[in-house]
């Protein structure tokens, strides 16, 4: 132990108790700092989440009905012949072959109008703050740049971002495909990590004896988990994407998807996450074990049972709370990460479902990273509404690990 | 006393101790295997790194002293010099150490010193949240909120749109919750009896706190410090979106730059092909990161050892 500095007498005692009082608060004032930060950021999302936009109509919807009657009103028929009119004959041909006209009711009717003819498009878009607070300057703004646009209050967070999949416009940026992708990858992920990491886990609190090779996992593990995710992802573009081609394309087994068929996978994805929170998954797994009393191996070796028996019905029962907790946060860790799957290759554009493991992918974080990097303001709006959904997502999780803590440590103290 | 008769057929050799049992045997080389694919992931990624390593150095476009000593990187026309990329991460880690060391540092002494259950119930979720926030929405917010902050207040044409100092700062932000937290847990690991001797020896709370607690608790402090350096270093999203995308060699703040990292995401979007200048060019990169952390890992641990205080 080093010497401590000595502590020097002061006389002064009402000056060192002002500069401690003094040092407190700004001791206080730091932590502070956090809650701003929180704040500003969830600020942040919110206020870009919802606002003023101004929106320009293509065509004037109520020009398009002869005699001046207003479109809402129009008929069946009127809107079909509204449609043959203005499109194209051959996206006439697909949607009839996505499902006959005649067919749809009036309202998907209505919709397809204003899709296609009407075709209203955000031409600026302001945030929340800006839209309560400087309503006249907004105005302003929109007779001097924009006099033939409506301004109509939006909220960029709306069930069909949830429902719509991508859009190269973003009044209509949905992140379907991307929260599928994500769902996907992330069953991908803990159907490997989760076995694996806690089979670990007990390998090294309970089986592996005090020798080098087991020193050097042990070690290994602490160093893997401060390795930067994003080299990670290059272990898995150059092992999954390319050198394990033939089976993370699916074409090993003949199942690969006709539209990617290339090692750029869910599958790759999945697999290199589920390296990436394997360290993760063990250390707290390791946690977990090791809290558990040695009394209760010992009771349990005294009547009789093997190592295997001892470890499934005791101890994994009693620390199982903690490994699923530690095993959820690490899980949200992966729902979260970006770097990693830019590198193995996500797709910027996907606008169909993820069929299978096989399938192309986008997630959510990396539709966030798109749309957020993209120039126009507007993208920003429909990027802020993602991070809302994700956030959501994140939140329920957690929420859930709590429960489910809660539920399991309920059940032990009943045993 | 009439005997069980499992007991008395293992009576005769007394076979109790050990008897042959296949199924063990086989979890256990199962588990055994478990653990061992940690070991193939860090092979795995020391033959990828240094095999595409290799080949970059060996295409004859590059050698290692240009690499490390070129001011300039430029795929485009053969220019391979680390150097720009390698200022960017220096100086965004740099400002987000600024940020989150001392006051990481503050929050934990007011945390375990000074704040009142209270207190601390609440400020401890809030710090985990900030924690468990994707690092993509931390990019989103370093530039949609920071940089048009920074530039209104320092100006438009002193603050680019994509600047080293927003990224710096929020990676601050960031790391703020693993520094604390670190810290935190190696001042409250602090023997009472130590503070209880300075205290009664007449000394003030600050007084202790300066003179005893983090002296005592310099070890873990130390490790906080350098892991969140490690953090900051590898961190990609946020000076993804924020900081840059091209390569620069400059050490102004206010200026855009590419960082490692950075430029590691931005080359690898889209389809790289294989087999390329670039595709190759990224593993060296990567390399160079993985040595960085690697050294800041072990660099962490020698901390540790070298100056704890163990007490009793």
């Amino acid at each position: 132990m080093t010497a401590l500095p000595p502590l020097q007498f002061e006389e002064n005692l009402s000056g060192r108790h002002r500069k401690s009082l003094i040092m407190r608060f700004v001791f206080q004032a730091s932590t502070i700092i956090g809650i701003i930060a929180l704040t500003a950021l969830l600020y942040n999302i919110i206020t870009e989440s919802f606002g003023f936009v101004a929106v320009e109509n293509e065509r004037d919807p109520d020009a398009l009905i002869g005699g001046g009657a207003p479109l809402q009103e129009a008929g069946k028929d009127a809107l079909a012949a509204v449609l043959r009119e203005h499109v194209s004959e051959g996206l006439i041909r697909r949607l009839d072959a996505e499902r006959p006209l005649v067919d749809r009711s009036r309202q998907e009717l209505y919709d397809l109008v204003v899709e296609r003819v009407v075709n209203p498009r955000v031409v600026g878009s302001w945030t929340l703050a800006e839209s309560l607070f400087e309503k006249r300057k907004i105005l302003l703004t929109m007779s001097e740049e924009f006099p033939g646009a409506r301004l109509v209050f939006r909220s960029w967070l709306r069930p069909e971002l949830i429902s719509k999949p991508q859009s190269s416009v973003p009044e209509r940026a949905g992140v379907r495909t991307a929260i599928l992708g994500s769902l996907w990858v992330i069953f991908i992920t803990v159907i490997i990590s989760f076995p694996v990491g806690v089979g670990a886990a007990i390998y090294l609190e309970e089986y592996a004896r005090d020798n080098l090779l087991n020193r050097v996992i042990q070690t290994n593990i602490y160093n893997l988990a401060g390795i930067p995710s994003i080299i990670y992802g290059m272990l898995g573009l150059a092992i999954f994407v390319r050198a394990l081609e033939p089976l993370t394309s699916g074409s090993l087994l003949g199942l690969a998807d006709s539209s990617t068929a290339n090692g750029r996978t869910i599958l790759s994805a999945g697999l290199t996450l589920a390296l990436l929170v394997l360290p993760i998954i063990i250390i707290n797994a390791q946690e977990a074990i090791r809290s558990v009393p040695q009394s209760l191996r010992h009771s349990s070796y005294g009547v009789g049972a093997t190592k295997w028996q001892t470890v499934w019905h005791h101890v994994l029962p009693a620390s199982f709370d903690r490994v699923l907790t530690g095993t959820i946060l690490a899980i949200s860790r992966a729902i979260g990460e970006t770097a990693p799957l830019v590198v193995i290759g996500a797709s910027t554009f996907v606008t169909l479902d993820p069929k299978s493991v096989f399938s192309k992918f986008t997630t959510l974080p990396i539709q966030i990273y798109q749309l957020t990097a993209r120039p126009q303001a507007e993208f920003r709006n429909a990027a802020a509404a993602a991070i809302v959904v994700l956030l959501v997502l994140l939140l329920t999780l957690n929420a859930s690990a709590v429960l489910l803590r809660n539920r399991y440590s309920k059940k032990k103290r009943m045993l | 006393m009439e005997r069980h008769p499992h007991m008395r057929k293992s009576a005769a050799g007394l076979g109790l101790a050990k008897r042959f049992r296949p199924g063990e045997l086989v979890i256990q080389t199962a588990l055994t295997f478990c653990a061992t694919v940690s070991i193939l992931t860090t092979l795995g990624i020391v033959a990828v790194l240094g095999k595409e390593s290799l080949r970059f150095f060996l295409s004859g476009e590059v050698n290692l002293i240009e690499f490390l000593t070129s001011t300039k990187w430029q795929p485009a026309i053969g220019e391979f010099g680390i150097l720009p990329l390698a200022t960017a991460t220096l100086v965004t880690s740099v400002i987000a150490m600024a940020i989150a060391g001392p006051i990481g540092l503050a929050v934990a002494v007011y945390l375990s010193e000074y704040a009142p259950e209270r207190v601390r119930l609440f400020l401890k979720p809030v710090l985990e949240i900030l924690a468990g926030v994707p690092t993509v929405v931390y990019g989103y917010f370093a530039l949609t909120f920071v940089t048009p902050i920074l530039r209104s207040v320092l100006g438009k044409d002193v603050v680019n749109v994509y600047n080293m100092a927003s990224a710096g700062i929020v990676m601050g932000v960031l790391i703020l919750p693993l520094v604390s937290s670190m810290c935190e847990d190696a001042l409250s690991s602090v023997p009472r009896a130590l503070k209880e001797g300075a205290y009664a020896l007449g000394a003030t709370r600050l007084e202790t706190t300066v003179s005893v607690v983090i002296p005592a608790a310099f070890s873990g402090i130390a490790a906080a410090f350098v892991l969140g350096l490690s953090r900051a270093v590898g961190e990609t999203m946020i000076v993804a979106l924020a900081a840059g995308a091209g390569p620069a060699f400059t050490i102004n703040p206010l200026r855009a730059a590419e960082t490692m990292t950075g430029h590691i995401v931005r080359i690898s979007s889209g389809d790289l092909s294989f087999n390329t200048i670039d595709y190759n060019s990224i593993f060296a990169i990567g390399l160079m990161l993985f040595l960085i952390t690697l050294v800041l890992n072990i660099f962490n641990r020698w901390i540790v050892k070298r100056f704890r205080e163990v007490y009793e």
